[in-house]
């Protein structure tokens, strides 16, 4: 981290590349990827750590980005919904969503795949309630979260029978 | 937010010089769940974060030779629950970390800010409490030791001192033939803050109650030891009537204010419910 006229100089790996950016040392990681990184995917609802919106992966863990500081990922990983498909090629995960219907608005939806990514990750056979436990901290105010429960078996069950 | 300033300490001496500096509006940043959100609706005032994840010490868990569990006082709550040997031995600590906030809460959220942000209803304290835990605090007049039942002394303070920090909770060994659970109501399923919660940590001999600790949140101003509960559990034969006893115990030490979220004729009536479910299945792995 180099401290420069203009901000903080963060040096970070964000979906495998290197990557380098300037911010303000009171910017939030989610403001940082969606303002100074033009990535925005992650979304903002509640920027107080109770809708799960902007879930990311910090060095592997499920956080909620509004709640990290910008200048705490240097040296860090960051992996977030834009590193999710390969190319034009769909997660498991995100093709499920689509099948099932598991969404209505989308604002919770990169939050909700990268959540039930880290869960499949740690958990690749969840039960309901193991899957239900686990995205709690994810708020939808459309689905109703049936289908969206249903898209993670869904793709659960996909990933392990390729294993 | 607030202009605030980040610095990264690589050790416990680090840390300790760049509190001081920061003075009075310098803060620790440990999981950063509560602290970043105080800062961000500008309910404190900080102009330094002293992030101390970056303290090997700060980010351990270690169970020692003789059975004792020290927990530094930044690990992520997932690594605490997630240990086998901790949820076996120390069941307590593992339920009540298991459910404060959701998953992604739990990846950053640790045992150290929990304590330190002293909330009445903090779910991890009274968990502490039963267990018999000490807070290990170093800062500039060197290192000390404060049980978790005498850190927090109101609403958001607590007796740490200017510079000073927690580095780690220590957890003494569990005797056998020892048992603990906490348990707390919430009107959701989960992501909620406790109405009540309760813990209790119980050894026994035979039928007999050889010792107890009791503790229960959310119903004053701090999480509360209940010393009342114990003395009617210990040395006395385990029967629903001593265990009656406790749960009065509970419901007359609770002195709760009504709020959004209680009532106070709910909460003592919570107070005395909960006790009695955290003793029988604390009861049922002392004996398991
Ligand atoms: C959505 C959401 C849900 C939540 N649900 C719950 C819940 O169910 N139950 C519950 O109890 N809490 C809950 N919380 C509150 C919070 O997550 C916990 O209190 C958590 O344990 C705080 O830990 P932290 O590491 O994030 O602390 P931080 O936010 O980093 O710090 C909290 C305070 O403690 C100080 N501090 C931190 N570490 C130390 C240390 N080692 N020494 C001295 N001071 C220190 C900081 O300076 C700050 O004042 C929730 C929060 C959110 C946002
Ligand atoms: S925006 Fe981060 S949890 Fe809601
Ligand atoms: S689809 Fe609209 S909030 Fe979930």
């Amino acid at each position: 981290m180099t401290t420069t006229e203009d901000g903080i100089l963060i040096r970070t790996t964000i979906n495998g590349d290197p990557t380098t950016f300037l911010a303000s040392q009171r910017d939030s990681l989610l403001e940082a990827l969606r303002e100074r990184l033009n990535m925005t995917g992650s979304k903002e609802g509640c920027n107080n750590g109770n809708c799960g919106a902007c879930s990311v992966l910090l060095d592997g863990r499920l956080v909620n980005s509004c709640l990290v500081l910008a200048a705490e990922v240097e040296g860090a990983r960051v992996d977030t919904i834009e590193g999710m498909a390969e190319g034009e090629q769909l997660h498991p995960l995100q093709r499920a969503f689509l099948e099932e219907a598991a969404l209505q608005c989308g604002i919770c939806t990169p939050g909700f795949l990268v959540a039930s990514r880290a869960l499949l990750a740690e958990n690749p056979r969840p039960t309901e309630e193991e899957a239900r436990f686990w995205l709690a901290g994810n708020l939808c105010r459309c689905t109703g979260y049936d289908k969206i429960i249903r898209a993670v078996l869904k793709a659960a069950g996909e990933m392990d029978g390729k294993r | 937010m607030q202009a605030v300033r980040y610095a990264r300490a690589s050790s416990v001496d680090e840390a300790i010089t760049m509190l001081r500096e920061g003075g009075e509006t310098a803060r620790v940043l440990a999981g950063g769940t509560d602290v970043i959100v105080q800062a961000r609706e500008r309910r404190r005032h900080i102009d330094l974060f002293v992030d101390i994840k970056h303290i090997p010490e700060l980010m351990s868990l270690t169970l020692d030779a003789g059975g004792g569990l020290t927990v530094g006082a930044a690990t992520p709550l997932y690594r605490v629950y997630g240990d086998a040997e901790v949820t076996r031995r120390f069941s307590a600590l593992a339920e009540s970390t298991h459910v404060i906030g959701g998953t992604a809460i739990q990846g950053r959220a640790s045992l150290g800010g929990n304590l330190a942000n002293a909330s009445p209803a903090a779910d991890s304290i009274p968990a502490m409490i039963a267990l018999g835990a000490v807070a290990r605090v170093a800062g500039p007049a060197g290192p000390r030791e404060v049980s978790v039942a005498d850190f927090c002394t109101g609403p958001g303070r607590n007796v740490l001192q200017p510079g000073e920090f927690i580095t780690s909770i220590h957890f003494p060994a569990r005797p056998a033939g020892s048992g603990s659970a906490w348990e707390r109501f919430i009107p959701r399923n989960e992501m909620d803050i406790a109405v009540v919660n309760a813990a209790v940590s119980l050894t026994l001999a035979g039928d007999v109650v050889t010792e107890a600790r009791f503790s229960l949140g959310a119903v004053a101003p701090i999480p509360l030891s209940v010393p009342t509960a114990a003395e009617a559990l210990v040395g006395r034969p385990l029967t629903d009537a001593t265990i009656a006893a406790a749960d009065e115990a509970a419901k007359a030490a609770a002195t709760p204010i009504s709020d959004m979220r209680g009532t106070i004729r709910q909460r003592k009536h919570l107070s005395a419910v909960l006790t009695e479910r955290v003793i029988r299945r604390a009861v049922e792995r002392a004996r398991a």
